[in-house]
């Protein structure tokens, strides 16, 4: 029930976020979501995309370096309160978040959270007992496409 | 040359340093071959004087040193800790080191009589240059490992000057002991001259409130323009002088009044300069790889010790001053990577096993060296690679502030580390370039 996310490492310049996503244009990949962590030195983009095999191999090439870590996704309530509900389980789990992102589908009344755990497996466990929706890549896909 | 004196032209031991020059030939070939037989109970020489049929009697001419073997940096490495040590170790008065290119420093061994032969060996060239025994000196060299601290400290004392071991760093500390003690001579490194100086032209100290009159630098390179621009900037006479540990540490050349050169101490010291290529000797008045074979250490002797350092010996005849010596140039560079940062000496490799100690990984790196203000700057750029890579900015900061801590702790200095994207530091022959020296050393 995970989903691979790839992030490459970023100098904190001009342009320099623009020549990864031309990479991945010119090989013709659509990111789904992306999220940036940046310090006054360096950033590290972090991006979901379908085919994340495809994307590292381009990424590569054009002399990245890139590394592919597994995340949860989750669906969160596109409402007030939505991610306060989702937290408290991950709280209650006693699961530390090492980052999260969240990005909403076009149409759905439903966001998509992105997890970092330091305990994913736990963590998973915790929110499918609740009952929350993880996302296998599937359903994370259909979901990018506001299917 | 120079024929008129900057300060009274002194001279601490004139039955050395003015020897004539047909005695002191012939001083440096009896101590000469004095040295191969004091060697010669090292494994490391013995061998190689057994190989090359080198014996104390076949050291007929002072030309003969070329038939002795060359000591590199390396060899001292191999013989890690003491492999050189000659004398019975009751014997050793004192250890000094130097920074090596593997985190182990070179530990140099001194007599009693090395010991007492350094002092003046280092009262020769302060009292060439200024130091009377009414006056009072501020040390901020460390005092430790690194020879520029105690050899001037017991060079200062034989004079019979006041000392203040006030040892580097706090800047506040060492102004106010300036202002309130009033020495006449400081023994720093430029840049903390360069640093004083900023602090007198901001107005906020009165130049008439510290008495200075001569300071010698040591510790980092500098340059002529540094010394126009230092005199000037706080009225004060600064003098150079030369040494390295492995073969004493300072005192083994130094100026005199008319600053024709380095005054190399020729009755202790023979120097040769050589191609750092071929090892083939060059003449006088060519520059080359400064070779230097100590004369008179009885702890810890070295026979041609390659200096690394480039530089050359004067073939323009006597000095006014009377000393009898050639005399060399300044330092104007290396034959390998070395930099000196603010009195240590930083080997690039020693960056590299900082990286590998960290992740196992050698990363193309660069060793950026600046000069901002009056301290010199070090900045290692890293290229960003698998094994130092994460996509967790916790680990991130994790990994950057390890590798600082591992060259901290092998160099022993603070370095800057810059993390960039893969392939972007210059590449130099498919390897990156791994220092760039930004200080202006040759002005």
């Amino acid at each position: 029930m995970k989903i691979q996310q790839i992030s490459l490492f970023l100098e904190n310049k001009p342009g320099h976020l623009n020549a990864i996503c031309r990479t991945l244009s010119e090989a013709e990949i659509n990111i789904v979501t992306l999220s940036l962590a940046d310090t006054q030195q360096f950033g590290i983009v972090r991006l979901i995309v379908e085919d994340w095999q495809a994307a590292k191999d381009a990424l590569e090439k054009a002399g990245y370096v890139v590394n592919v870590r597994e995340v949860v996704a989750v669906t969160v309530a596109d409402r007030p309160g939505g991610m306060t509900e989702l937290l408290d389980i991950i709280g209650a789990a006693g699961v530390n978040i090492e980052y999260m992102y969240a990005f909403t589908s076009h149409h759905g009344l439903e966001a998509v959270v992105i997890f970092r755990f330091d305990d994913p497996d736990r963590a998973v466990g915790a929110l499918g007992a609740a009952g929350r929706n993880v996302l296998d890549a599937v359903a994370l896909f259909s979901k990018g496409k506001g299917e | 040359m120079n024929t008129i004196p900057i300060i009274e032209n002194r001279i601490w031991q004139p039955e050395f340093e003015c020897m004539p020059k047909e005695q002191l030939r012939a001083l440096q070939l009896e101590r000469l071959r004095g040295v191969v037989a004091h060697t010669a109970r090292l494994p490391f020489y013995r061998e190689k004087y057994q190989h090359l049929g080198i014996t104390p009697d076949s050291i007929r001419s002072l030309d003969d040193i070329r038939r002795l073997p060359f000591t590199a940096k390396a060899d001292l490495r191999d013989g890690y800790p003491l492999g050189f040590l000659a004398v019975p170790r009751e014997q050793v008065a004192r250890f000094q080191g130097t920074s090596g290119t593997t985190g182990k420093p070179t530990w140099v061994a001194y007599s009693k009589g090395d010991v007492e032969n350094w002092a003046n060996l280092c009262a020769r060239f302060l009292v060439a240059g200024g130091l009377r025994p009414e006056h009072t000196v501020q040390i901020s060299f460390g005092f430790g490992l690194f020879t520029g601290g105690f050899g001037l400290h017991y060079g200062i004392e034989r004079v019979g000057a006041a000392i203040i071991p006030l040892s580097s760093g706090n800047s506040e500390r060492q102004l106010m002991t300036m202002q309130d003690l009033r020495p006449e001579i400081l023994i720093c490194t430029p840049s903390y001259a360069l640093k004083l100086m900023d602090t007198l032209l901001t107005g906020d100290v009165d130049r008439s409130s510290i008495a200075l009159e001569h300071a010698h630098f040591g510790g980092e390179p500098w340059t002529e323009s540094m010394r126009e621009h230092i005199e000037g900037g706080l009225g004060i006479r600064c003098w150079n002088n030369y040494g390295l540990a492995e073969v004493q540490g300072p005192g083994v050349s130094g100026e005199c009044a008319y600053r024709n050169g380095m005054h190399i101490q020729e009755d202790q010291f023979i120097f040769e300069t050589v191609d750092p290529d071929t090892l083939e000797p060059l003449p006088d008045g060519e520059k080359g790889e400064l070779v230097v074979t100590p004369l008179c250490r009885e702890a810890f002797p070295v026979v041609r010790y390659r200096t690394r350092d480039i530089g050359v010996i004067y073939a323009d005849g006597d000095c006014p001053c009377g000393r009898t010596s050639r005399r060399m140039s300044r330092i104007m560079g290396r034959t390998d990577d070395m930099l000196i940062i603010r009195g240590v000496n930083v080997f690039p490799s020693q960056v590299e096993t900082a990286l590998m100690r960290v992740k196992s990984v050698a990363p193309h790196y660069m060793i950026e060296v600046t000069r901002p203000g009056a301290t010199d700057e070090v900045t290692v750029h890293i290229e960003v690679q698998p094994g130092i890579f994460s996509d967790s900015m916790r680990e991130m900061q994790a990994i950057k502030a390890d590798i600082s801590a591992a060259v901290a702790s092998i160099t022993g200095l603070h370095m800057a580390i810059n993390l960039v994207e893969p392939n972007t530091l210059e590449r130099f022959e498919g390897k990156s370039r791994r220092v760039r020296d930004l200080r202006d050393l040759n002005g």
